[in-house]
């Protein structure tokens, strides 16, 4: 790399930190060392009764303690202990002060059911309990915690006060798809010479009953339940479903002239980001799969690459039966006959769909992908789907060189996100 | 001087109390008489509420299908992004809206408050409390609920049926997400990243969830339900408005390659934040204000605040203001506040006054008349909790 633009004359974005936490554990160290064993990180749910329910496993995150459990306070713990990972891998700023911006996926915020249930307690409303008497026992006091823990702003916020990062944070949410339009806001923004760093994250801790539900009355879920780390079975024809599961991923993204003038390690090169929208329906694709193909053709083009460069795909590869077959419809459009040949693994089958930090989590494990010459598994693939010809390292992890690879994300609401990640050099 | 990336508005697609479109705003904003708020006192006492005027949905969501899939934020906020397509004669423009941009602004949506209710009301007698959620919510949740919720089905349901497609991204954060839409907006056309992007969100104010979450803060106005400014002296707060609000943003040279009008430029756009402790808020208006300063001229120059209402920063943004010594108006004291797409109306009343080349009438007794031309407005975003913004709206 003598050059510190692109073939655009944009500046190269590279990638100096990560830091990532899943079911399977927190760090990369652990984490990969579990993704290429071909372990699952997918459990029965403890977290709370799943009685009556069809799908009782998730990939919760377990093991990380934290005050007032809620899906905000836990996202946010996570995303705070892998931005500490990434920003000491990075060796930027000094502590707590990070020079560049936040671009933060998270989940959709909301009240949950044990603050609810603590206001209708609250009320002192004995026979039925209406929003009347919640606003009612709101309005005596002692909920505020309640209303900021709960502001859409409070999670970025706080990460932004405590990382030190520059200007308005910025939370985005595009559904399945959202930690890959992390990425590409920080890319660019970087590309537009606003920043030459910027903290990148993905986090999700929003397995609850509700939610849960709310993906199973969508009949998105794996029900396969005994055992648990069977149920994700990407490109499988018995597939049947996502496991709901949780995780964050956090990257330091730094131009190459500011990683080089500071002595930085560059892990991996972010060559790419295409985006495009989906009209056809709000949680399924175009069956002609036209903005997945175009998504993906947008990412190549605008890291200026042909498709006969890459060389593994980090699928999205949810294990849904719709998402895998128009996954495939798509990359076979984009690589034509070598689409087949081209090794293209879901690290979903082990760590399940961590939803919004998905893109994040799976960007990093496609930089590790290529700096450690190893593709990790997709696990559970004991029955090839005829319709889905795809080499999806089945079980085993394989040794492979890596120059570029590409990193999928599709969501609800027509999202679809690709990243071309390039090999330092 | 003019240039090919600057942003301009080239439509505006607004919907809340005062009405549908711009004109029914510019008229309701300049009465004969007195600006009088459109309020409902009744629905959620002891507070009030700016209800939504009527839509007519078939106008800009054809299919009863589609309006059936969505809740009322979302039916506004599709509203009114066909509104500005419209607006900006784009509307339908298959090849062009599937290279347009959307980036959204959105809280999340409606609850089914029936089933909370029933929730709430039999969870402590259940033998089996969390078997008895499990079984209801499994029972009585409409499947289809979860995608009128999700932030960015806002979005999806734009792109569905409107065709905006070329990306879709979805901010959240209360006001910022509002602001940061439009500066990541305007930043993404001046780099050549974006020539046409459809930015706003929507809000729906009449909804139990959303009084009981600021009521948890003890943020909103009990009567007297008087203006912003006016509220100032008697403890402040916030009286929540319904609105949609969409803006099509467009670069000079791509407006003027289609032959399209503009309402105005968006000279200058600035987004921060800070802890909030006295003065911190000031300190980063001003600094975003001193970076506008050599587009500004004074003479022609008007004030659109986006204040919440909320006690002590109300304060701190009239006190900054009044540096200026400029016309200010409120949004929300017409609007109501409206969190996410709150800075994205201020921005197209912004707009809609340059063109007109006049500033609004006042909105309550605090705010001065302005009868010199208005060439330029600052719009204001100040969080109610989170956030400073401030951009410069001049005339083409």
């Amino acid at each position: 790399m003598t050059q510190d633009t692109d073939h655009l004359g944009r500046p190269i974005v590279v990638v100096t930190g990560m830091g990532v936490l899943t079911s399977l554990g927190q760090g990369q160290a652990d984490n990969w060392k579990a993704l290429t064993s071909g372990v699952s990180g997918l459990r029965r749910i403890s977290r709370f009764n799943t009685e009556g329910m069809r799908t009782t496993i998730a990939g919760t995150v377990d093991f990380v303690p934290v005050d007032e459990m809620s899906g905000p306070a836990l996202s946010q713990r996570l995303a705070e202990l892998v931005i500490a990972e990434a920003v000491a891998e990075a060796g930027i700023g000094r502590g707590g002060d990070f020079p560049g911006p936040l671009f933060l996926a998270l989940p959709p915020v909301e009240l949950e059911w044990t603050q609810r249930l603590a206001l209708a307690a609250a009320s002192g409303a004995n026979e039925t309990v209406s929003y009347d008497d919640l606003l009612r026992a709101a309005g005596k006091g002692g909920f505020e915690k309640y209303y900021r823990r709960f502001l859409f702003g409070s999670v970025a916020e706080a990460l932004a006060e405590r990382f030190g990062t520059k200007g308005s944070p910025i939370a985005t949410s595009t559904a399945c798809a959202s930690g890959g339009t992390a990425i590409q806001l920080g890319v660019e923004a970087i590309r537009r010479g606003e920043s030459d760093a910027a903290l990148v994250v993905g986090t999700d801790a929003s397995v609850n009953a509700e939610s849960l539900i709310r993906f199973s009355l969508l009949s998105a879920l794996s029900t396969r339940n005994d055992p648990p780390s069977s149920a994700s079975r990407p490109f499988s024809k018995d597939r049947e479903g996502f496991v709901m599961a949780e995780g964050a991923g956090a990257l330091v993204l730094e131009s190459l002239a500011s990683a080089r003038a500071r002595g930085a390690t560059v892990l991996a090169v972010v060559k790419g980001c295409g985006e495009v929208a989906d009209g056809f329906h709000r949680t399924r694709s175009s069956p002609d799969g036209k903005p997945i193909i175009a998504c993906m053709r947008n990412a190549l083009a605008d890291a200026g690459l042909a498709p006969e460069a890459v060389d593994y795909i980090n699928a999205h590869g949810t294990g849904t039966p719709e998402n895998d077959k128009m996954e495939w419809i798509g990359v076979s459009a984009v690589f034509g006959e070598r689409a087949g040949s081209i090794p293209m693994s879901s690290n979903k089958s082990m760590i399940g769909h961590s939803l919004t930090a998905a893109g994040a989590v799976e960007a990093i494990f496609t930089v590790l992908t290529i700096r450690n010459a190893v593709l990790p598994p997709t696990i559970n693939y004991e029955t090839p789907d005829p319709a889905l010809p795809v080499d999806c390292v089945p079980n085993v992890a394989r040794a492979a060189r890596v120059r570029h690879a590409i990193s999928n994300s599709f969501g609800f609401g027509g999202q679809n996100v690709c990243l071309v990640i390039r090999a330092a050099e | 001087m003019a240039h090919e990336r600057d942003a301009l508005i080239t439509g505006i697609g607004l919907v809340s109390c005062l009405g549908s479109g711009v004109e029914a705003h510019w008229d309701a904003l300049n009465p004969a008489g007195g600006f009088t708020p459109v309020l409902d006192t009744e629905s959620f006492t002891p507070f009030a509420v700016h209800p939504l005027a009527p839509l007519e949905l078939d106008t800009q969501i054809p299919k009863r299908g589609d309006q059936r899939q969505m809740e009322a934020w979302q039916r506004m906020g599709v509203f009114a992004a066909g509104v500005a397509l419209d607006s900006a004669g784009v509307k339908g423009n298959t090849d062009l809206l599937s290279r347009a941009d959307l980036i959204v602004c959105a809280g999340g949506g409606e609850r089914d408050y029936a089933v909370d209710a029933a929730i709430l009301s039999g969870y402590p007698k259940a033998p089996n409390p969390e078997a008895f959620l499990n079984q209801r919510l499994l029972g009585d949740l409409r499947p289809t609920l979860f995608l009128a919720q999700l932030s960015n089905l806002l979005a999806g349901n734009i792109s569905i049926v409107h065709g905006v497609t070329g990306s879709s991204r979805t901010f959240m954060g209360e006001e910022a997400s509002g602001a940061d839409a439009v500066r990541i907006a305007c930043a993404r056309i001046a780099a050549g990243q974006a020539d046409i992007t459809l930015v706003g969100g929507s809000y729906n104010a009449q909804r139990p969830d959303v009084i009981l979450h600021y009521e948890m803060g003890g943020l909103q106005r009990r009567a007297p339900f008087t203006g912003i400014w006016a509220r100032q002296d008697s403890g402040g707060g916030m009286l929540l408005g319904s609105v949609g609000a969409f803006l099509v943003i467009e670069s000079r040279a791509h407006a003027a390659t289609r032959g399209a009008t503009s309402f105005a430029h968006i000279a200058a756009m600035c987004t921060d934040r800070c802890r909030r402790e006295p003065g911190q808020a000031t300190a980063n208006a001003q600094a975003q204000l001193d970076t506008m300063t050599v587009h500004i001229n004074r003479q022609g120059l008007g004030v659109i605040s986006g204040a919440s209402g909320v006690a002590g920063i109300t304060a701190e943004e009239q006190a900054f203001l009044a540096t200026l010594g400029r016309p200010v108006r409120a949004t929300a004291t017409a609007l109501g506040h409206s969190l996410e797409p709150s800075f994205p109306a201020s921005l197209a009343l912004a707009a809609a006054s340059v063109q007109r080349g006049r500033l609004f009438g006042p909105l309550e007794a605090a705010e001065q008349a302005m009868t010199a031309p208005l060439t330029q407005a600052l719009v204001t975003s100040w969080g109610h909790w989170r956030g400073e913004a401030l951009a410069l709206v001049t005339a083409v």
